[in-house]
């Protein structure tokens, strides 16, 4: 391991720059959604208060295999997320590896998955219907969001992150960019996809019986989803900068989709689990196999 | 004190999350604990949040004066909350039946089964009226994790037990 992997791991895009950055994206997603809602919203370390605060609270004694599951979840859940963002190709030369690609797809879609299983081993009926329905949706979106990372990865013929990036952006791959950011809402359970975790429905969903310390986690692994996902899409669409100005690009890009995110958020109603679901099998399901099919048309032609 | 409970503590203060628990409440109390949220009032400043989880809350804000079958939905949302939490009693109602006392279908007021810290009268109290009495809740609170031993060595109390042991006048 080199230093230029130490860095990329403990310092950017890894540790140091993702939980500080969890909790910065945190509070610009509340605080947009206040201004636009012409409230003043929280202040900026509100994120880190709750946070903290959490870590204070006592959480009720839960013995045995079910309290060690429940207590597993959101670390492994925060972890993955973690790892997810410490892959992020951002700094040039900061090494990567083939078949990297793959990696992250697979941690990006387990924080999700761990969701599914802690609703469940919480026993709580709001639980399990949220973790139902995180399955439901998870599946709809996974399929486009994997076809079209997968497609991008085909068109360069490569798994690597670090060449995927440095090549040169195709129209394809504005393509299979549109089918992921299509994919973030539910990933990220933002209104209209916030049908997981709908409070009014379904009390607190899958987190209904999660408290304290274990809550904590599970609001910092959300965190640290909203950096990885934003991150991938940042490190995708930015310019292919082999200078320091690509970190520059790397935050400024994954800021504006926190942005125009949180004001689809404030400015729409939840679709019904149905509706969602079947948005992502037809409208963003379409543009994920376009740009698989012409990848692997125009790989074939050449 | 030491540095790390001094922070926790901070950010306690900043931080309070409510559960809403309506005890046969006329929806009058309600709708005002609702406002609080609108831009008018706006309470997220003050970093509260209204849960939907009773486990993800720091206080218990009650209305209604307590009809006889909500009476051990408040007692297990209660034991339901983690400490360290606090009750708010939102209305007159919670205080003192109001104009149902004396009506066999009420078991109030609500300092019968919860150790409340809080009151806030009114017929529904204003919003304002509210926020500063979570406000005083946000303080006790504090104060009671404060005089409490740290989360990590305080978990004896078995899941679900009585209430009896929480300072039940």
């Amino acid at each position: 391991m080199t230093s230029a992997h130490l860095l990329r791991l403990l310092v950017f895009p890894g540790l140091l720059y993702a939980v500080p950055a969890a909790w910065v994206f945190l509070w610009i997603e509340r605080k947009a959604v206040a201004r636009m809602q012409r409230r003043i919203g929280p202040p900026f370390p509100q994120p880190f208060y709750d946070f903290m605060k959490l870590l204070g609270k006592e959480s009720p004694p839960r013995p045995g295999l079910e309290g060690g599951l429940m207590r597993a979840w959101p670390v492994l859940a925060a972890a993955s997320a973690a790892g997810a963002v410490a892959l992020l190709p951002v700094l040039p030369g900061a090494g990567g590896f083939a078949g990297d690609l793959v990696l992250l797809l697979t941690l990006l879609e387990l924080p999700s998955l761990f969701l599914v299983a802690a609703g469940f081993s919480s026993r709580s009926p709001f639980g399990q219907i949220g973790s139902a329905r995180e399955a439901a949706l998870g599946l709809a979106t996974s399929a486009v969001f994997v076809t079209a990372v997968l497609g991008i990865g085909a068109a360069q013929h490569t798994f690597e992150l670090e060449a995927l990036v440095r090549a040169p952006a195709s129209p394809l791959r504005w393509l299979a960019i549109a089918a992921i950011v299509l994919c973030l809402p539910a990933k990220l359970h933002v209104t209209p996809f916030s049908v997981a975790n709908a409070e009014q429905e379904l009390y607190a969903g899958a987190l209904t019986e999660y408290a304290g310390p274990e809550l904590a986690l599970w609001e910092l692994a959300h965190g640290l989803e909203w950096v990885a996902l934003t991150g991938l899409v940042a490190a995708l669409a930015a310019p292919p900068l082999a200078t320091w100005a690509a970190p520059v690009w790397f935050v400024g890009i994954s800021v504006a989709v926190v942005l125009s995110l949180s004001v689809l958020a404030a400015a729409t109603a939840r679709l019904t689990v149905e509706q969602a679901v079947r948005f992502y099998w037809r409208a963003a399901a379409l543009l994920a196999v376009l740009a698989v099919s012409a990848s692997w048309l125009l790989g074939a032609g050449s | 004190m030491n540095p790390w409970s001094r922070l926790v503590g901070g950010c306690r203060r900043r931080s309070p999350w409510l559960f809403h628990l309506n005890a046969g409440s006329c929806n009058g109390c309600d709708i005002e604990l609702v406002a609080c949220l609108t831009p008018r009032y706006d309470v997220e400043q003050l970093g509260i949040r209204l849960e939907a989880s009773p486990r993800h809350a720091d206080i218990l804000c009650v209305s209604g004066p307590v009809t006889r079958n909500t009476v051990e939905a408040i007692r297990t949302v209660h034991a339901q909350v983690c400490a360290p939490k606090a009750v708010v009693a939102i209305g007159s109602c919670p205080a003192s039946t109001n104009v149902f006392t004396g009506s066999p279908t009420i078991d109030g007021p609500l300092s019968r089964h919860l150790p409340v810290d809080v009151f806030v009268p009114g017929c529904p109290p204003r919003p304002d009226a509210i926020i500063e009495g979570v406000a005083r809740a946000v303080q006790i609170l504090a104060e009671r994790a404060e005089a409490r031993p740290s989360a990590v060595d305080a978990g004896a109390r078995p899941e679900g037990a009585p209430v009896e042991d929480e300072g039940r006048p």
